[in-house]
């Protein structure tokens, strides 16, 4: 095991990945002579050449399409979006092709297509550039979309999701970048679709997923130190949405509260508390709680910024209202 | 060209002509649901141009798209089961007939959201370029399409990139009820070409044989590594944009102008006036395309419905 960032994991699994299958390739905006905007495909252009990694014009629906018709003739390529906020420039070819060939021509074609790109607001970056809008993205069946919290995860699903034969949506976290932790150093995959218990406990069942799950378990942290121990359930998917170990946890603690970073209307939270109702009413022992972004634009002023994005204390009050 | 293949052309286009005849009759029947696009008029755009490939070249385009589905070697009857959404269609009854594909006739489908396969067929000729293929692909579209983005994102970066794809653009005058001048800033829309320095030319797309000879040239050139052309091939729907068009944004006299000059009936004249072959050959292909289409219906008809359990299938690989 070593101790790398979030970032490194995400890298390593993507030169690991183009060092042992010559069909996969990087296409996107700045991500060979600049190294990636986010440095993620740093020395890469120096060592696999432009041929594999291709920077392109910025032009997302391209990007997108060029990737989906490569992928069409067997290639592996990973698309990058500099962030999910220019993912709306390529809507159609997400949500409308990559989402739907294979199914619409029925099953004639295959589409081995990773898009990776990064959600999160909490840099002042103002409304156009903060965006977490995750779950509209999650609502078209024929697309996976697939979001780590954690360096390990974030390795092992990469990996996965570049081995795998369908469309990927991959969500990186802005500022996730930095945060460290252990990673198995031999080649692994995680399956795409696990739900993860990250920690363990009996008072309460914390959903969450990618940046939210440092903030959940910052929370259960302080919780435990005043008695309360929550239950951690990473999705890590949030299409294929494994509620299995959601489920498991709630029928022992029986309250639940959901973290995420967008928007509450029409989102992860409502799914997950929708499907929590639907499996297990008979174990509900209070009302399922929502902590997400409060329904405004985000706004460049920091104190703002921080006032409509999820809190650690707001994650602690909520637990503290279901017990 | 050895008469075999004269033959061969116009065999296409009559069969394109009298698929398209049936599917407006069977739409009528109440049959076929959803759009419905007819080909009737174009059909010596696809037949001259994909006439012109090789087995390797890859093929997509628009959502009008029986025409090139007849053209690539689809069975008129595989065609006319997926209109019908039988089991039997090429897209499992899934598609319908903007959704037509036969990846192992290298073809990569009708598209229905104008432009956005352009990007696609980019991708294509990338992965080929990718894998040192000496591929074409041949990427049809109507005029409309060239004023969506994604059809200068996708121009824009072919000629970036040099790939193989030959971009054709059927103008048929209108992109649903809007002529091309209230539409395009441009009327040529090979013009658009320029901003990309990418070669281009103009066809009588209602004459196969000038669009087949142009489509060979040029596809040569591209195979050779020359990089990507815009083809704009002229031509006329001689129906409405999809049944139940009420055509209110063209004139009568309009489309009966361009009746007259019906490429099969150029192409008949062609082949009748140059002695390639006689009245006689040329009325038997027309009973044998009419047998064929006649049976095709019926095969069509009497394919089984889709069984319910393939409503959750092929939505992913794993």
């Amino acid at each position: 095991m070593a101790r790398i960032t979030y970032r490194e994991a995400i890298s390593k699994a993507l030169w690991e990945e183009m060092e042992r299958d010559p069909s996969v390739f990087i296409l996107g905006e700045e991500v060979g002579v600049w190294g990636g905007t986010y440095a993620v495909t740093k020395g890469f252009y120096d060592h696999f050449g432009p041929k594999r990694v291709m920077d392109t014009p910025i032009a997302e629906a391209t990007i997108v399409g060029a990737a989906i018709g490569a992928a069409l003739t067997g290639l592996r390529p990973v698309a990058e979006l500099m962030t999910i906020n220019f993912a709306f420039a390529a809507m159609d070819h997400i949500v409308n092709q990559a989402a739907k060939l294979r199914y619409m021509f029925g099953g004639q074609m295959t589409l081995p297509l990773v898009i990776r790109t990064v959600s999160g607001g909490g840099r002042q970056l103002g409304a156009t550039h903060s965006q977490t809008p995750d779950a509209i993205f999650a609502h078209f069946p024929g697309l996976k979309v697939v979001a780590p919290g954690t360096p390990e995860d974030a390795k092992g699903l990469l990996k996965a999701a570049i081995r795998s034969n369908d469309p990927i949506l991959f969500i990186e976290h802005a500022t996730l970048y930095q945060t460290r932790g252990e990673v198995p150093d031999e080649d692994y995959v995680i399956p795409i679709g696990k739900s993860k218990i990250q920690r363990q406990g009996r008072d309460v069942t914390l959903v969450t997923y990618s940046k939210m799950l440092e903030l959940s378990m910052k929370a259960a942290d302080l919780l435990s130190k005043e008695g309360i121990e929550v239950e951690i359930v990473d999705l890590r998917s949030l299409r294929p949405l494994d509620m299995e170990p959601v489920i498991q946890s709630f029928k022992k603690t029986n309250r639940a509260v959901i973290v995420e970073e967008g928007w509450r209307s029409y989102g992860v939270g409502s799914e997950v508390a929708a499907r929590i109702y639907e499996e297990a009413f008979d174990y509900v022992d209070a009302p399922i709680k929502r902590i997400a972004q409060k329904e405004t634009p985000l706004p460049y002023n920091r104190t703002l910024e921080q006032m409509a994005l999820p809190q650690v204390e707001d994650i602690v009050r909520a637990v503290k209202e279901v017990l | 060209m050895d008469t075999q293949l004269y033959l061969d052309l116009y065999y296409q286009m009559v069969l394109i002509r009298l698929v398209e005849e049936a599917a407006a009759q069977l739409y009528q029947q109440g049959k076929i649901g959803g759009f419905l696009h007819l080909y009737i008029g174009q059909e010596a755009v696809s037949t001259g141009v994909i006439s012109a490939r090789q087995p390797q070249d890859r093929v997509i385009t628009a959502y009008r798209d029986h025409g090139v589905a007849i053209n690539v070697g689809i069975p008129a009857k595989l065609v006319l089961a997926e209109l019908l959404g039988k089991a039997t269609g090429v897209s499992k009854g899934k598609g319908g007939s903007m959704h037509l594909a036969d990846v192992r006739r290298n073809f990569w489908g009708g598209h229905a959201i104008v432009g956005a396969h352009l990007p696609i067929a980019a991708g294509l000729a990338l992965g080929d370029q990718y894998q040192e293929s000496n591929a074409v692909t041949i990427c049809m579209f109507g005029d409309g399409a060239t004023n969506i983005g994604f059809f200068h994102e996708a121009l824009n970066l072919s000629k970036l990139w040099n790939l193989p794809v030959l971009w054709v653009c059927e103008n048929n005058l209108y992109g649903m009820g809007t002529a091309v001048e209230r539409a395009s800033a441009v009327s040529e829309i090979r013009q658009k070409a320029l901003g990309y320095d990418m070669p281009n030319s103009r066809v009588d797309g209602m004459d196969v044989i000038a669009v087949r000879e142009a489509a060979l040239e040029v596809i040569d050139n591209i195979r050779g590594g020359g990089g990507p052309h815009l083809m704009e091939i002229v031509t006329y729907r001689y129906r409405g944009h999809s049944m139940g068009d009420p055509e209110r944004y063209r004139a009568a006299e309009e489309v009966k102008r361009w009746q007259e000059n019906d490429p099969i009936g150029i192409y008949r004249r062609y082949l009748e006036s140059h002695s390639i072959t006689t009245a006689e050959n040329l009325d038997a292909i027309d009973q044998r395309v009419e047998q064929e289409v006649a049976e095709a219906v019926r095969f069509a008809e009497e394919s089984p419905e889709p069984p319910p359990e393939t409503l959750f299938e092929d939505i992913y690989a794993e």
